[in-house]
């Protein structure tokens, strides 16, 4: 089964990894590198994304779009990366998420996949 | 096919229950499909609802329950040629190869799995493994059908959308998942023998609940907890013939007639416990368990171990901190050192229980202790604004209103 891992930061993690040393900072850079090496025969595709600041939102559906800048929500958890992973079921999912050394908080979503025909 | 007179609720729910989540267990196995085949079930049920009271409860209710889920299946999976192959071949009861462990097993660690929420989790396990219908749950809850029709159709379109297995966890995961599953077996546990809401009942929570324990503890002998959980749920409701009086007022445990506790079950219970600690892996509701035996054993409420009890919370709290358990351990407190360091803990804990009426209640006995008879009302009267369950309700406008002559908790 197919799912999208929505990774995502939040200001204390921010605060925490700008107040790292270089050599910290390059350790826990390494720390993540090495978790999709270890699971790279899951990982299908996978992006860091850039600062939230730089996203534009399009706000289509009532006449005319609408383009504001920022991400679609205002929160304290700013999508900052995403996976996609393709494993047995959610149970191997969280297990790989457990083991995130990245960022605090990570969303598991199932891919929509389109049935198969009746055999 | 059918035999007897017009069965109690009680006895049908009884049959129900030991045969629901099986023949659950059985289609969800054949077909893959974790909805449907508790659809089948459920309409089983609702079935046999209709039909046993009026005719009686067939000599099979296993059979009689599988025929009909069978026949509705049949009719439902007509488009499914596969599915439909698998279930005409089915046959009741199934084989079962011995070292095959029971198929509910997996059934209850879907059922309270946790990407779904906790009340996702109870109503599923209710419905799914303990053969209740959707009436039955709401009623126990005290909130509307739909709701719980709701957050049943829910829950298993997230189970299937989202891929959430149909197993046993790993090794690596059990301890945490099993922990999942005795807090909803505890939780209905609390819900039915203090049952809060203090309406009468149609259906037993207390009883889903021993009886879910006794399943997992038969399940999974090598673990301790289910045993403890099992040992701990016997024990409370070995005391239940001595907790309320003929007019249905709660008494309080140092007023109990200990004599008509059932002496029997205590000591069965306390055995089961004693087995499940030679195992060395202690655990909250092993703990809980030795609590709740220390007080089962005292001849006399002048008799109980308090110090050992105090042990024992302190064991509790190591492995599961918690206010409420800080609170209770006060109480422990009170019987080995007096009522002036207990006042203290509980005033350390006023802040995070404020809202929560036996933190006052305890307040107002330790006060009135110490000969503070005002400020002792004034706790009772808050205690009695915060509860809703009219037993303890009644005990403590009794205390607040001054009527009662002082008692040891």
């Amino acid at each position: 089964m197919k799912y999208v891992l929505m990774f995502a930061d939040n200001e204390e993690f921010a605060a925490e990894l700008a107040a790292m040393s270089d050599a910290e900072r390059g350790r826990a850079y390494q720390r993540v590198y090495d978790w999709f090496a270890a699971n790279s025969d899951k990982v299908t595709y996978h992006q860091k994304l850039q600062e939230p600041e730089t996203a534009t939102t399009v706000r289509l559906g009532g006449g005319e779009p609408v383009v504001v800048d920022g991400p679609y929500v205002e929160g304290k958890e700013v999508v900052s990366g995403i996976a996609e992973i393709d494993v047995a079921d959610l149970d191997e999912a969280l297990r790989m998420v457990r083991s995130w050394p990245g960022c605090p908080v990570v969303e598991i979503r199932p891919l929509l996949s389109v049935p198969s025909a009746p055999a | 096919m059918t035999t007897g007179p017009a069965p109690e609720a009680d006895e049908l729910a009884r049959v129900v229950r030991e045969h629901a989540g099986r023949l659950a267990a059985a289609l969800i196995h054949l077909t893959g499909d974790f909805g449907t085949a508790e659809d089948l079930v459920q309409d089983a049920v609702l079935a046999a609802l209709k039909h046993w009271p009026e005719d009686g409860i067939p000599e099979r209710p296993d059979g009689w329950l599988f025929t009909v889920a069978k026949r509705r299946g049949l009719d439902l999976l007509r488009r499914e040629e596969n599915h439909r192959r698998k279930l005409e071949l089915l046959t009741w009861p199934p084989r079962e190869a011995d070292d095959e462990p029971d198929e509910r097993l997996r059934l209850v660690f879907t059922c309270c799995h946790p990407a779904l929420t906790q009340e996702a989790q109870i109503a599923l396990t209710l419905r799914v493994v303990c053969g209740l219908t959707t009436a039955q749950i709401a009623r126990a809850f005290l909130v509307r059908e739909s709701t719980v029709a709701q957050r049943i159709t829910r829950a298993k379109q997230k189970i299937t959308r989202a891929g959430i297995p149909y197993r046993i966890p790993a090794d690596d995961e059990l301890a945490g998942r099993l922990a999942q599953v005795l807090a909803v077996i505890y939780l209905l546990f609390n819900e039915g023998y203090l049952a809060t809401s203090g309406a009468p009942q149609s259906h037993d929570l207390a009883d889903d609940a021993e009886w879910l324990a006794a399943l997992l503890h038969r399940l999974m002998p090598a673990e301790p907890e289910p045993a403890g959980l099992l040992a701990l749920i016997r024990l409370h409701r070995a005391r239940n013939a001595a907790r309320f009086t003929p007019q249905g007022h709660l008494v309080r445990l140092a007023d109990q007639d200990r004599s008509r506790w059932d002496h029997e079950a205590i000591a069965a219970a306390t055995a089961l416990l004693t087995r499940a600690a030679r195992r060395r892996r202690p655990g909250p509701y092993q703990l809980q368990a030795a609590i709740v035996a220390c007080h089962a054993e005292a001849a006399r409420w002048e008799d109980t171990d308090w110090e050992q009890i105090l042990v024992l919370y302190d064991m509790l709290l190591h492995f599961a901190p918690s206010p409420v358990t800080r609170l209770h351990r006060a109480i422990a407190l009170r019987y080995v050192q007096g009522p002036e360091p207990a006042l203290a803990e509980v005033d350390a804990l006023a802040g995070q229980l404020a809202q929560y009426h036996l933190l006052h209640a305890t307040r107002a006995d330790l006060l009135r202790d110490l000969g503070r008879a005002d400020e002792a009302r004034a706790a009772d009267r808050r205690a009695l604004d915060l509860t809703t369950n009219p037993a303890e309700r009644a005990v403590l406008r009794e205390r607040a209103d001054g009527g009662l002559s002082r008692r040891p908790r």
